[in-house]
């Protein structure tokens, strides 16, 4: 392979520094009689088509991935998404999942968590560690990352629309432990976009909504310059009933408005592209979503090129966290799940993510038990050193039928992305709705073949049986939601509350001004203000938005 | 009436702070291609609300939907809250991530049908169907 | 609920009686006469029919939900009948206006319905009229219409309307173009919408210059700009509401719309009453196809 000048270049260029810097996980990569596995298979004669559609692993256009030896050299990391109740009892869960080979901690928060409110709103009512742990203030966050260094383990927050508030709290704890802003690593969502059309955590209208996310990226550029500072989120539009394409297109489409609003606000590319990063959902066609991830992959790297004149590589990769289907997952024999999961993570792996989550077997249900949450764990460590498909990079490329998917799936999705430039941009696009009923159409057809019988899904519209056991399941106790609103009650009383007031004046102002928010934000996190008490200011500020439909 | 049956009309309302709206969104186009006239209220209502507006919409069922957690708490304050605007008789119908053994305590608070993920549409539209019929016998009967 | 608690209902603005009442009488039950009857008509008289239309999407619902605010900020009582069209094949309808003014769902003097049209014929404007008459008489105004204008029958309904506004906004432009013909006539009011999005100033110059057409013709149509969104420019259009209304009551315009509306009305509610005699005529008629339908149509209406 090495005879074509530009395999060779990748070869002197990219592969040997990268072998250098990031040793593989083996010296030889071998099939149980001894053969070995080609690091990257590549056709008998390299010619320029091939070079300009796909090229090497690490290098431009990133079909093949964003590193040269992809898994050879280290597994994707294993992320499991966790958090329910309270600070105390996720703790609890994290330090089980670090201890059982979880590479990162991916933390869920409850919906007033998300949208604003304290556990005391009346909002809140019933919906207090629900979904994930309820965040009231600093003291909240300290207990939940209690006895976990976080200068070495990476953190993945989802939270969006009051992700700065959350990653403000997260330095604080960070400071508390006496880790700098720099050492630092993990991801907030803060993909604001994909709320309006797909999610519904929003609570201020787009425009302000972007400020906030610039204010974010500028600030962590230069204070938490580990940090990603925004997932670009296809996989809650993909959850919403969207086909591929369209998570392609509008997760791609919400990433150049963000990329716009950077530049916009006088950001230079180069200094926040490479702490953009993806996420996509995992779905059950597996060859379709392969495809998928790669052209995804491809269409972004021109769009920096092309479009933003991106000069570094690293501006033009597009890494990616992916989690499997929820929305696949069935409450009807539920061990169906396990195989689902299975090759879902598979699509996800061959596609060349950088992280996953494997959802559990009963999420159809309520939150998953510990035993499942291992269970999806161990799926994704069988994939890793059993199946031996992360041995070789790109293992599929060449096939017939992933290149043509792969095509087809960028081209049509990069049409998408017209009609909406057309449309005056995506957050027009969405505003109008145009968005919002793409995904609702593709949503509403799905679920109508299946109606109709045209697509089976096992055990739900073919082969039911029927079932007599239940499965044990994991229950929120409500005295969790009594217990948290005590603990903000004596959080009230005990803080200086004087201190608390100057510190929300001065963030009113702030947000009035064209000042960064960051700072003010983080001065009021110390003070023990409540993430109520802040997201209250910003809404006084900025409005709130309302359902579009 | 000749010439012209008379029509269903239902509310779909999504209580609580969670925005899935994927599934409140689709019964409602299944309600509309079986014929409902069907109202919907947008995420994150509260029970009050949506009650108000079934009562000024006039419907003859309300459907919920919760995929967080929260029925328990929020079906039952949207029956609640009916009663209190003197529309108890208008049946409430769920849907969401429920556990069967939340099933008895909802029925209990005065839901009358509850379906998980996986009910075939066709399911879900018959029960409105039903849940219609009896109300409007109900109501002639009065 | 009986007819005597229906009417008393109705008497003391009991919603629940205010809304049976808009689906008895959409529904032609045989209590429509009664409640019909029972209205006060020096309030209808009184109240200020505003309808609001547009193409789908340019912000008549949004819009809607401001002038609901700006109303009850001076404690007027306030009505919407918000009608979307029904499915031609299932003869459902998925009504989504309401979403948008979700946030007065608790004010008990904001009124909000939505109505199908049901693919009527005839019939809508009997039974949006009816509606609006409703509402009006249990205190409410103004009574918005809204309704997308796309068809012949939607058309009809903003008849109904004391004064018109056209709801339009940047970017639809091929629909603009499909109803400049028809509904830029019947509008009062221009309102360019999204006026915070690129093309609204094109948009408001095209508008200008058909507002100057119509007013040289004799007319009196304006232009006004709003971000419906966000909630600017909604005083001064309620402002021009309000000074075409009392101009038009003044000049004699109001009272001539009036007569028109009522006599739609009563045209449209003729043909629905006489429909069930129609079809069982029709029906006992026998299934021989011999001779003229238009003939036959004649020989039937003589007997009755
Ligand atoms: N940017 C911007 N968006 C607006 C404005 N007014 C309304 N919108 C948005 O436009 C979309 C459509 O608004 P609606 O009020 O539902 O429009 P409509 O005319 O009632 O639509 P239909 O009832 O479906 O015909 C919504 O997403 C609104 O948020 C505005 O002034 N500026
Ligand atoms: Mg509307």
């Amino acid at each position: 392979m090495a005879e074509h000048p530009k395999a060779r270049e990748w070869e002197e260029k990219v592969l040997k520094k990268s072998l250098h810097r990031f040793p593989e996980r083996k010296e030889k990569f071998t099939h149980h009689g001894g053969e070995e596995v080609p690091r990257v298979a590549c056709p008998e004669s390299i010619d320029a088509p091939y070079v300009e559609k796909l090229g090497f692993p690490g290098q431009y256009p990133f079909t093949r991935g964003v590193q040269p030896t992809m898994y050879r050299g280290r597994f994707w990391t294993m992320r499991q998404y966790a958090g329910f109740s309270n600070a105390a009892e996720s703790n609890k869960r994290y330090r089980y999942l670090l201890e059982h080979g979880t590479t990162g901690l991916s933390v869920a928060f409850d919906l007033p968590t998300q949208i604003g409110y304290d556990s005391d709103d009346p909002m809140s009512v019933g919906e207090v560690g629900k979904v994930g742990v309820a965040i009231d203030s600093l003291a909240d966050m300290e207990v939940l990352f209690d006895r976990i260094p976080l200068d070495t383990v990476s953190t993945s927050m989802t939270i969006n629309a009051s992700a700065s508030v959350l990653l403000a709290m997260y330095v604080a704890v960070a400071e508390k432990q006496g880790v700098p802003g720099e050492k630092i690593q993990g991801t907030i969502q803060n993909d604001i976009l994909k709320e309006y059309v797909a999610r519904g955590t929003y609570i201020f209208p787009p425009r302000p909504s972007l400020r906030i996310i610039t204010d974010i990226f500028q600030w962590c550029s230069k204070h938490t310059p580990a940090f990603n500072t925004i997932s670009i989120s296809g996989y809650h539009i993909r959850e919403a009933g969207s086909t591929a394409v369209q998570e392609v297109a509008f997760t791609l489409a919400n990433g150049i408005a963000y990329v716009q609003a950077a530049l916009d606000a006088g950001m230079e590319l180069d200094s926040f592209a490479r702490r953009l990063s993806f996420f996509f959902n995992a779905s059950s066609d597996l060859l379709e979503e392969v495809a998928k991830f790669r052209a995804a992959r491809r269409l972004w790297a021109r769009i920096m090129k092309e479009r933003f004149s991106a000069a570094k590589p690293s501006s033009m990769m597009l890494r990616f966290h992916t989690q499997t289907a929820g929305n696949t997952l069935t409450a009807q024999q539920i061990d169906n799940n396990v195989v689902r999961v299975t090759l879902q993570a598979l699509a996800a792996v061959l596609g060349g993510t950088q992280s996953l989550h494997t959802n559990s077997r009963d999420e159809a249900l309520a939150l998953p038990t510990e035993d499942s949450v291992r269970t999806a764990l161990r799926t994704q460590q069988v994939i890793a050193y059993e199946s031996g498909v992360g041995d070789s990079v790109d293992p599929l490329a060449g096939s017939y039928f992933i290149e043509q998917l792969t095509d087809g799936i960028e081209a049509q999705a990069s049409e998408l992305i017209d009609t909406i430039d057309r449309a005056g941009g995506v957050v027009a696009a969405i505003e109008d709705g145009f968005v919002q009923r793409q995904i609702e159409n593709s949503a509403y057809d799905y679920q109508q073949e299946i109606e109709r019988g045209e697509r089976v899904v096992v055990g739900v519209n073919q082969f039911q049986t029927d079932e007599k056991v239940r499965p044990p399941l994991l229950r929120i106790d409500p005295e969790v939601e009594r217990a948290q609103v005590q603990r903000l009650k004596a959080l009230r009383e005990s803080r200086d509350n004087g201190q608390v007031q100057a510190a929300l004046a001065k963030l009113g102002e702030a947000a009035r001004s064209e000042a960064n928010l960051m700072p003010a934000i983080l001065e009021a996190v110390r003070s023990y203000a409540t993430l109520g008490e802040i997201c209250r200011v910003m809404r006084d500020a900025f409005g709130e938005f309302r359902d579009a439909g | 009436m000749a010439g012209r049956s008379r029509k269903y009309r239902v509310l779909i309302g999504k209580p609580g702070l969670d925005g899935h709206d994927r599934g409140a969104k689709i019964l409602a186009r299944a309600l509309r291609d079986a014929g409902f006239e069907a109202v919907y209220t947008g995420i994150r209502r509260t029970a009050d609300e949506i009650a108000a507006a079934a009562v000024q919409e006039d419907v003859s069922a309300v459907g919920l939907s919760s995929l967080s957690g929260a029925h328990l708490r929020l079906f039952p304050a949207v029956v609640e809250a009916l009663k209190q605007r003197g529309a108890g008789d208008i049946p409430v119908l769920g849907g969401g991530v429920i556990p069967d053994e939340d099933l008895a305590a909802l029925k209990q608070a005065g839901i009358v049908e509850v379906y998980t993920p996986g009910t075939p549409l066709a399911q879900v539209v018959e029960a409105f169907e039903n849940a219609c019929d009896r109300h409007q016998k109900g109501r002639s009967g009065k | 609920m009986n007819r005597e608690d229906l009417l008393q209902g109705l008497k003391g603005r009991d919603p629940r009686a205010i809304a049976r009442a808009i689906s008895l009488v959409e529904d032609g039950d045989p209590l429509a006469d009664a409640i019909l009857g029972s209205l006060d008509e020096s309030r209808i008289e009184q109240a200020l029919v505003l309808g609001m239309t547009g193409p789908p999407g340019a912000g008549k619902s949004t819009l809607t939900d401001q002038i609901i605010a700006g109303y009850r900020a001076r404690s007027q009582r306030i009505g919407v009948i918000a009608i979307d069209p029904s499915s031609a094949i299932s003869g459902g309808a998925f009504l989504g206006d309401r979403i948008r003014m979700m946030r007065h769902a608790l004010d008990s003097d904001v009124i909000v319905r939505s109505m199908a049209t049901r693919g009527r014929l005839g019939g809508l404007c009997a039974a949006a009229g009816a509606a609006v008459r409703i509402l009006a008489s249990s205190g409410c105004s103004p009574v918005i219409i809204e309704t997308v204008g796309v068809g012949q029958s939607e058309m009809d309904i903003i008849r109904l309307a004391d004064v018109t506004t056209l709801v339009l906004a940047p970017g639809l432009g091929d629909d603009i173009q499909a109803m400049k013909a028809g509904l830029l006539e019947v509008a009062d009011i221009l309102v360019v919408n999204k006026a915070d999005c690129v093309g609204a100033e094109t948009l408001a110059m095209d508008m200008e210059a058909v507002a100057r057409e119509s007013r040289d013709k004799g007319g009196s149509t304006e232009v006004c700009m709003t971000v419906a969104s966000e909630g600017r420019g909604i005083a001064e259009l309620m402002q021009t509401v309000e000074a075409l209304e009392k101009q038009y009551r003044q000049g004699g315009e109001h009272a001539r719309r009036r007569q028109h509306a009522y006599d739609l009305e009563v045209l449209d509610w003729a043909l629905e009453l006489l429909r069930p005699e129609l079809l069982e005529k029709i029906a006992k008629s026998g299934s021989n196809r011999t001779g003229d339908p238009r003939l036959k149509a004649a020989g039937i209406l003589r007997q009755i």
